[in-house]
């Protein structure tokens, strides 16, 4: 009899426990804000994308959820393309992209779900290079960068660059790049070798933008591309001309704003479709005065004329 | 005792029954799960497999373009020879450690002593790969930069150390096993014959459980070889062809997990990154299964 008791136990819990999992697993996805802290509002907008950009969206987002009386946000990184794969999949209300949306990714889009994603520019991001805090060059020409990060780049050594560098025993140039697919690999390929010519193999690949900062700032030898809103007081940025006789410019606001820069790109937002409700109210309240001062105040450029 | 069996068995058919289906259906459940993978991880990239893709050049090209706009170039040289590379460094470190930690586990520390350890390497193998590769980023990289005047500290050498450290565990825990399984006998006799402790270690225990101290070494071998976080952290991920230790360099692994969220599905490049799975899921499967053959050698034995 007593054996029959716990069999009949154990038999209850096993079922019991599965009944939880099917429930977990059944209901989460569709539970709309139904975290702690959103239990009141009614809607979520989910965010995903750039990894240049998700300092500044979750910055949006917290100040947002905190204004809003209706809405929140929730922000999430993983890269311009993961951003873009989720809008087409439609999981996301709107994806961040440190690149334009291809015509392929557009197409692909229209035909999975009727709609055409809608593009924001929302603010702009210097691409600053960076070197060691105790490296002495100062200043860098856009054919010195394709030279030192082209495929067959004739520039492997600080030597090279007329400068002798103390920490740097080497003399070797270590090149910090970006996986092959974020939006900052691209645009920065782009910038320094048009569509032609590939960066050159052996480069570190690293995987956020962060992450280029903090490996330039523990090593002597490196040169990296980083968003500007990332810099830290350990590294230094290098002011940057087109060409050899050209003025070298440093990357800041102002000359972002006058677009004497020359590697400053836009950052964009994309929406599912014409956005509606509390989508639109989001992406106007971005776009207004309130919500470009975060965008300066991380480090980006705001939009000239609000 | 078998009335009493028999009795319950009559009693409760239903309960027995369903215990009896639930455990089966958890044990084919895996055989399921892994066929299942391999099936979808060889249909996403069969298509590009058998109408496209280069074989040779997949397989002997160092050069790895698969973004470029002008001339994409599939070439996994480089990340094969990183897998091997960095793999065969992390057991050159991890085998003497690791099987000496299990030799004194299992033949010369205290029972007291011996609980503690097991806790603690069990504590070692539950540190996510992800910890592991952030001290290999920060710590270990200013650290291979100052003692080897290296002008980066992101080298293969620092992921074999991390490889290393993660599969010490499974290299101590699988090899104290086996020793374990040699029967005291063997030892009393080998005593007994006037051998001291560490000839009875040498000339009697390592002989008599070669099959599953090997075992052990390519379980933890595979481990290496599949693990990514961490040697994507910590080896520079860098297209490379690894000269020595302390050049930088990038897996199989790595490559998948760095660059198969920002694919387009269904693109070329999204199928070569799962013939990659496949290479690796092959590689794997090869290693698991000498792994397996060389285990059952033991049973055998005894």
């Amino acid at each position: 009899m007593e054996k029959k008791g716990l069999m009949g136990y154990f038999v209850i819990g096993i079922t019991v426990a599965f009944a939880c999992c099917l429930g977990i697993s059944g209901c989460s996805p569709s539970g709309d804000g139904g975290g702690t802290g959103n239990a009141r509002k009614q809607f979520t907008i989910k965010n995903k994308g750039s990894d240049t950009m998700v300092n500044l969206a979750q910055a949006w987002a917290e100040t947002y959820t905190g204004i809003s009386q209706t809405a929140s946000v929730e922000v999430s990184g993983g890269g311009s393309g993961t951003g873009v794969a989720a809008l087409i999949n439609g999981t996301v209300d709107i994806a961040n992209c440190s690149r334009q949306i291809k015509p392929t990714e557009l197409a692909q889009a229209e035909k999975n779900t009727g709609k055409v994603p809608q593009e924001f520019i929302v603010g702009h991001d210097a691409l600053a290079v960076y070197v060691h805090e105790h490296n002495p060059l100062d200043r860098i020409t856009i054919n010195e960068l394709a030279e030192i990060y082209g495929e067959n780049g004739k520039i492997t050594k600080w030597s090279q660059l007329r400068i002798t560098h103390p920490e740097c025993q080497s003399d070797k140039i270590i090149r910090i790049s970006r996986q092959s697919n974020s939006g900052t690999y691209f645009y920065f390929r782009e910038a320094l070798l048009g569509k032609t010519r590939d960066f050159g193999l052996g480069s570190l690949d690293l995987h956020g933008s962060k992450d280029v900062v903090e490996v330039v700032e523990r090593t002597p030898c490196a040169i990296g591309y980083s968003g500007m809103g990332y810099a830290t007081e350990h590294v230094k940025m290098l002011a940057v001309a087109t060409a050899p006789g050209e003025s070298y410019y440093a990357p800041n606001l102002e000359n972002v704003l006058a677009k004497t820069y020359p590697i400053a790109r836009p950052l964009y937002m994309y929406s599912l479709g014409e956005p509606t409700g509390e989508v639109k109210v989001y992406l106007d309240w971005i776009l207004s005065a309130e919500g470009q001062k975060i965008v300066e105040k991380l480090g980006f450029v705001p939009l000239v004329n609000n | 005792m078998n009335a009493l069996r028999k009795n319950t068995k009559a009693k409760v058919p239903f309960s027995e029954t369903a215990i009896e289906t639930f455990i089966r259906l958890c044990g084919i459940s895996s055989i399921i799960f892994v066929f299942g993978i391999f099936f979808f991880v060889f249909r996403e990239g069969a298509g590009f497999l058998f109408n496209g893709l280069d074989l040779g050049q997949f397989l002997t090209s160092p050069e790895w373009y698969p973004t470029s706009l002008s001339n994409k170039r599939y070439g996994t040289l480089a990340l094969i020879l990183g897998t091997f590379s960095v793999t065969t460094l992390a057991m050159c470190l991890a085998v003497p450690f690791g099987l000496g930690a299990a030799i004194f586990v299992s033949e010369f520390c205290s029972p007291k002593l011996r609980e503690a350890f097991k806790i603690i390497i069990e504590l070692l193998a539950a540190i996510p790969s992800v910890v592991w590769g952030f001290i290999g980023l920060t710590l270990m990289n200013q650290m291979i930069i100052k003692i080897f005047n290296a002008p980066i500290g992101l080298t293969m050498l620092n992921g074999s150390i991390m490889l290393a450290l993660m599969s010490v565990p499974i290299i101590v825990s699988i090899a104290e096993d086996a020793l374990k399984a040699v029967p005291d006998s063997y030892r009393e006799a080998a005593e007994a014959l006037g051998a001291t402790r560490w000839q009875v270690v040498y000339r009697v225990l390592l002989p008599a459980a070669k099959n599953g101290l090997l075992a052990a070494v390519l379980l933890g071998a595979a481990r290496s070889i599949g693990e990514t976080m961490a040697v994507l952290m910590a080896t520079g991920h860098s297209v490379n062809i690894p000269t020595g230790p302390l050049s930088w360099m990038r897996t199989l692994t790595a490559t998948i997990a760095a660059e198969l969220g920002e694919v387009a599905r269904g693109d070329e490049h999204y199928q070569v990154l799962f013939i990659i799975g496949i290479l690796l899921f092959s590689i794997t499967f090869i290693v698991n299964l000498i792994a397996d053959l060389v285990i059952k050698g033991i049973h055998q034995d005894f």
